[in-house]
């Protein structure tokens, strides 16, 4: 295949783990990849391109306004002016699946989101996970222009090849319409010991089984114990206890931790598809039948609420 | 201010899915019922109003004209419905599904457009943006938490690192994440009431949309192929009798993350 776009999501002033993900896959589809992303370009030139990127283009300073629109925009204008690449990568978080969602609509091509694998077999094909990961589906784009593929974080490694820097361009970002007037008016970063939930080496989780909202304490000290994340079922994030962020899952995020702890998780397909990649996995619940139990490495047949405070006590007299 | 509320009705998540062996879509025969990721958007969209005045309206797409998903949601208080149902729609993508819901609201004049972030079932998570984009209207994502005033819709949208507060004219597209608010229970008065609250039923002909162009004939992505996936299994089951947490301790120095 000739050309690929990788949506390039920024992480501050660096580029987003999962953008290295696509860029890093992108090289081994394609012949040549092009980032596109927003703000400046320049500071995000030299990694891009050592992960892949030989051009990023950037549709500039977006003014407090979401990156979705305008992206979206420039990039549909490219593609109606006949510069269409053979697909478009987008990483599945907030702002990627702002821009896939829009650009579908303005070139009218439908989305593949939830994707875990790309193959080339005359086409791209995707991989998704279904029915909580038990089974894989493959599909693909039919009809004319670019596939538009939302990829799911983890899904490809990211290397660095030691290309040269990018070439950056900037994009002409035409008339948006009423999403124009969208505007941030502030920004909240949440205070946060430890790594990211989709990058900790360990992620413990709660679920129903801990009772009420107070007890996700735990939850929380136990990660940092351990140096990691913590995270939720999709229960106990519908119940208000923890918010969206935190949740692992299908429509969460997509962890795969070297261990993962789930305490008081049942397991609903919903929630293993979001777990189940991780290499060790640690179950702790009181119903010896929880569907967990069928893929944990260590299951424990208990009460969180007794168990956890012990293994805490346990941990903090180490440290 | 007028609501609408994006709804979608799906097979009972708690039974187990099927895919149709021919289709490689899933199976939706059976009782529909309201997608629970709906019921945070129906019970906001219910607050606002209750605040402002105005009315909630359900708008949503079934092929064979369920509508047992769509009276819960109209229990909870929602004033009436608008179901677009069509033999032609089986198969359809979530860009055919997003025109064909745009059509139907552009029949209403909404302050505010309200959907889940995703649908339990497919879960393809693109529809709303989507209808914003069909709609030429402004959307705010991912939100935690909104309020409307002035004319202005303001939200808490959800980011990487923590929450954009992010303000937006109306009308405007706005998905709220599940916990935003907590969704009440239908009373029984409101189930009875549900019982005769308008659903309008609409065909393809009625909203002027070609058949050809939506379902399994405008679908421009195809399953290849559906295969098992390398199965994990169980290991070690320990029965917790007061020192599990000790095992626990070993296996994770055996692991070396302590």
């Amino acid at each position: 295949m000739d050309r690929i776009w990788v949506v390039v999501d920024r992480a501050g002033e660096r580029v987003a783990p999962l953008s290295l993900e696509l860029l890093t896959k992108s090289k081994d589809l394609a012949d040549q990849v092009e980032g596109v992303t927003w703000g400046d370009g320049a500071q995000l030139a030299a990694e891009a391109g050592s992960y892949g990127a030989a051009l990023l283009h950037t549709v500039g300073d977006l003014g407090g306004r979401l990156p979705g629109p305008a992206v979206a925009a420039a990039m549909a204008a490219r593609i109606e002016a006949g510069d269409a690449p053979d697909a478009v990568l987008v990483p599945h978080n907030y702002d990627g699946r702002d821009i896939a969602g829009r650009l579908s609509a303005l070139i009218d091509r439908p989305v593949l989101t939830n994707v875990v694998g790309l193959t080339d077999a005359d086409g791209l094909r995707t991989q998704h996970p279904v029915f909580g990961g038990s089974e894989i589906l493959t599909a693909r784009f039919t009809g004319d222009g670019p596939g538009i593929y939302v990829v799911r974080t983890k899904s490809f490694a990211a290397e660095d090849s030691g290309g040269a820097a990018a070439d950056v361009d900037v994009w002409a970002v035409p008339q948006l319409g009423a999403a124009d007037a969208v505007r941030v008016v502030d920004r909240h970063v949440e205070e946060r010991e430890g790594p990211k939930l989709d990058e900790a080496a360990v992620v413990v989780s709660g679920g129903r089984g801990l009772g009420q909202a107070d007890a996700y304490r735990m939850i929380e000290e136990l990660a940092k114990l351990l140096g990691g994340a913590a995270g939720a079922s999709r229960a106990i994030v519908d119940a208000g206890w923890v918010p969206y962020s935190h949740q692992v899952g299908q429509t969460g995020k997509t962890v795969k931790p070297t261990v993962y702890i789930a305490a008081g998780i049942s397991g609903a397909t919903q929630h293993m598809v979001g777990m189940k990649g991780a290499n060790n996995i640690i179950a702790i619940n009181k119903d010896q039948e929880a569907p967990i139990f069928s893929i944990a490495d260590l299951g424990v047949v208990g009460d969180v609420n007794k168990v956890l405070p012990k293994l805490i006590e346990a941990l903090r007299a180490r440290s | 201010m007028n609501v609408v509320v994006c709804t979608k009705q799906i097979p009972d998540p708690a039974n187990p899915g099927q895919l149709s062996p021919d289709t490689h879509t899933l199976v939706r025969e059976g009782k529909l019922i309201l997608d629970d990721s709906d019921a945070y958007g129906v019970e906001l969209g219910l607050q606002l109003v209750e605040a402002a005045g105005g009315e909630v309206m359900l708008v949503s797409m079934a092929p064979h004209a369920e509508v047992s998903g769509l009276r819960t949601a109209l229990a909870m208080g929602a004033a009436k419905a608008i179901l677009v149902s069509d033999e032609a729609l089986v198969g359809s993508d979530a860009l055919s599904t997003a025109k064909v819901l745009a059509a139907a609201i552009r029949r209403t004049d909404p302050d505010l457009i309200i959907a889940a972030t995703e649908s339990t079932d497919g879960y393809t998570g693109t529809l709303p943006v989507q209808l914003a984009q069909l709609l030429d209207l402004p959307s705010v994502t991912f939100a935690k938490r909104l309020s409307v005033a002035d004319g202005k819709v303001r939200a808490d949208r959800q980011t990487e690192s923590g929450y954009d507060e992010v303000e937006s004219p109306l009308p405007a597209v706005v998905t709220v994440t599940a916990g935003v608010v907590e969704p009440r229970y239908p009373s029984f008065k409101g189930i009875m009431s549900a019982k005769n609250k308008p659903i309008e039923q609409l065909s393809l002909a009625d909203l002027g949309i070609d058949p050809s162009a939506v379902g399994w004939a405008g679908a421009r992505q195809e399953v290849v192929s559906v295969v098992s996936a390398e199965a994990r299994t169980g290991g070690e089951i320990v029965v917790d009798d007061g020192d599990a947490h000790e095992r626990i301790v070993a296996f994770l120095e055996q692991l070396k993350v302590i």
